[in-house]
């Protein structure tokens, strides 16, 4: 037996209340444990509670009851020590627009007690590593709205936390430079800091996120593993693109089939059924398919069926 | 924290202030120069040369209206300039939301209001140097008590920048941010002693002006300058330390409880 110490856990929330002054009570006891290293999804239909729980873990919220340890750090006793760790990617732009990146970037190293010439290195490293080096002396108001993102995600590693917290990065941001800052991320990650994120774009969380929480209406309704919660889901539908148009549909045993139009079909089957079977099933009735896609990917649709309630959730805090 | 990172985190807001107004010194530096030039041309060297002498000097030497309006001018420019500055910086942090980026940091409050504070007294400083120059193109000035010059600038910018910063903390717009300058702050100043002595006021006007803490920052500053003062500058300087002790404790008091800028 082991008498090695158990490690801090880079977030530990417990039982976290937070009604606002207009009444609305948008945090019922959250509590959830987030491991150092993780690369950790939070997510929620919009109004769920995300931004207030990142808000109370970075100070920027009050919270009504309950306690945020960041490292072992209280939020609320150890403010100064559990801000060092953290960094954060808010969900609305915020800074200064008639700043420049450089400026920014230094300028938030300093408000950690970082020396200017060890943060103008730091900001020429992340500035170059996110693509904006070249923006480094513009005005901040002629970025486009990617490069304000990517700024957002340099000045928040400016203090190079143990624990980054992402509130939906790439809302707004197109495929090519969304991918761009996930592999940045990725990196960040693989080299030891913790990463929380939230997003609407549900493939992005399925791809990158090992553990998740969903919450709904200030609740926690699901908590574990991405590869447990991806397990739960035991139908999927795809959508099958055909050769020639069809008029009506034929029955296969075990499958529902929906017409959408006369080329397109959705086939919802048990994840444990064969989907040679269809094929063949759809060829034998002169029907070739010339494509197939997911209809939704497979975290969308539990988050949709945990959200809708279909889908029982565990509702327990992750190992 | 350490003690030595809060101070790299105060001078980093107090760098960023002054590169601000640096920045936008058309509308920080230039405008307090043309008024006060105006005030001098007008006041001083139009209607002031028909009023002749305000008061004797050190050594019985007549003081007249433009060199007795002119510290009082300075020290307008200074409060206007200390306020404004505070105000407007402060209150664009949190419109546009990047004062978010000192709140998620570790430093402490007191960090965030003295680089506030700072910048303003900074700015306040920038045009006081700027109009003490204009007033050397009308008239002669003597420092005839640099310290309490010195001392009494320095108070009433602290004092003012404090104000503007509770001002900015409970603004929710912009037009917040114009009400205590406007309504408050511009009466307060004309009816300070800048162009007038107060002992010449009947009563109860008199005993009125005496409830106006400008008054006393206007006469202590004149004294520092000329050597003269209508006030007891015991009674200055009490009044002046009393509210950077309250306006001190008020803005931590108010950072603490995240007043207008924590939910």
């Amino acid at each position: 037996m082991s008498n090695a110490p158990a490690p801090v856990p880079a977030l530990e929330v417990a039982d976290l209340r937070k009604t606002y002054a207009t009444g609305v009570e948008a945090l019922k006891g959250i509590s959830l444990i987030v491991q150092a290293g993780d690369f950790y999804a939070l997510l929620g239909p919009n109004g769920a509670g995300k931004s207030t729980l990142i808000g109370i873990v970075s100070s920027l919220v009050n919270p009504s009851a309950g306690d945020v340890r960041v490292f072992g750090h209280s939020v609320r006793s150890e403010r100064s020590a559990a801000m060092q760790m953290i960094g954060l990617v808010p969900q609305e732009i915020n800074f200064n627009l008639f700043e420049t990146p450089l400026d920014i970037c230094v300028n938030q190293a300093g408000f950690y007690g970082i020396e200017r010439d060890v943060a103008r290195a730091r900001a020429e490293k992340y500035l170059k590593e996110l693509a904006l080096w070249d923006k480094a002396r513009a005005v901040t108001r002629t970025l486009s709205g990617g490069m304000k993102r990517r700024l957002m995600i340099a000045r928040a590693m400016m203090n190079e936390p143990r624990l980054l917290i992402l509130d939906e990065p790439t809302a707004g941001v197109d495929i090519e430079i969304r991918r761009s800052m996930w592999k940045f991320i990725e990196g960040i990650n693989a080299a030891g800091t913790t990463v929380i994120l939230t997003t609407h774009y549900l493939e992005e969380a399925e791809q990158l996120c090992r553990n998740i929480t969903i919450i709904d209406h200030g609740q926690v309704i699901e908590n574990t593993s991405m590869k447990k919660l991806l397990s739960k889901l035991d139908v999927e539908t795809f959508v099958f693109d055909l050769a020639n148009p069809i008029d009506g549909l034929p029955t296969i045993d075990a499958v529902k089939l929906t017409h959408i139009d006369a080329h397109t079909i959705e086939v919802e089957m048990s994840r444990a059924h064969d989907l040679n079977s269809v094929f063949a099933a759809l060829s034998a009735r002169g029907i070739m398919v010339n494509s197939m896609r997911n209809k939704a990917n497979r975290l969308e649709e539990l988050f949709v069926r945990l959200v809708e309630g279909n889908l029982g959730g565990t509702g327990k805090e992750a190992a | 924290m350490n003690a030595h990172g809060n101070l790299v985190a105060l001078g980093t807001i107090a760098r960023r202030e002054v590169m601000r107004i640096l920045r936008i010194w058309s509308q920080t530096l230039l405008p307090p120069a043309i008024t006060m030039t105006l005030y001098f041309i007008i006041f001083g060297s139009l209607i002031g040369s028909r009023i002749g002498t305000m008061a004797q000097g050190i050594g019985g030497a007549p003081i007249s209206y433009i060199e007795y309006i002119a510290p009082g001018l300075i020290m307008m420019a200074v409060i206007q300039n200390a306020y404004g500055n505070i105000t407007s910086s402060f209150f664009s942090a949190k419109f546009q939301r990047f004062v978010e980026e000192m709140l998620v940091s570790p430093m402490p409050s007191w960090a965030i209001l003295a680089g506030y504070v700072t910048g303003a007294v900074l700015r306040g400083f920038m045009v006081g140097v700027i109009v003490l120059a204009i007033s050397l193109f009308f008239t002669k000035i003597h420092l005839y008590h640099p310290l309490v010059m010195l001392s009494t600038f320095l108070l009433a910018a602290v004092i003012f920048a404090l104000l503007g910063f509770v001002n900015a903390i409970y603004a929710r717009k912009f037009d917040d941010i114009a009400i205590i300058p406007t309504f408050v702050l511009t009466p307060l100043t004309y009816l300070g002693g800048v162009f007038y002595n107060v002992a010449q006021l009947p009563s109860p006007w008199k005993e009125i002006s005496h409830l106006n803490p400008i008054l006393y920052m206007v006469n202590a500053f004149r004294y520092g300058l000329l050597g003269v003062s209508d006030i007891d500058l015991t009674w200055a300087y009490l009044i002046m330390f009393a509210f950077v002790v309250g306006l001190g404790v008020l803005c931590m008091s108010l950072l603490h409880r995240g007043v207008g800028l924590r939910s």
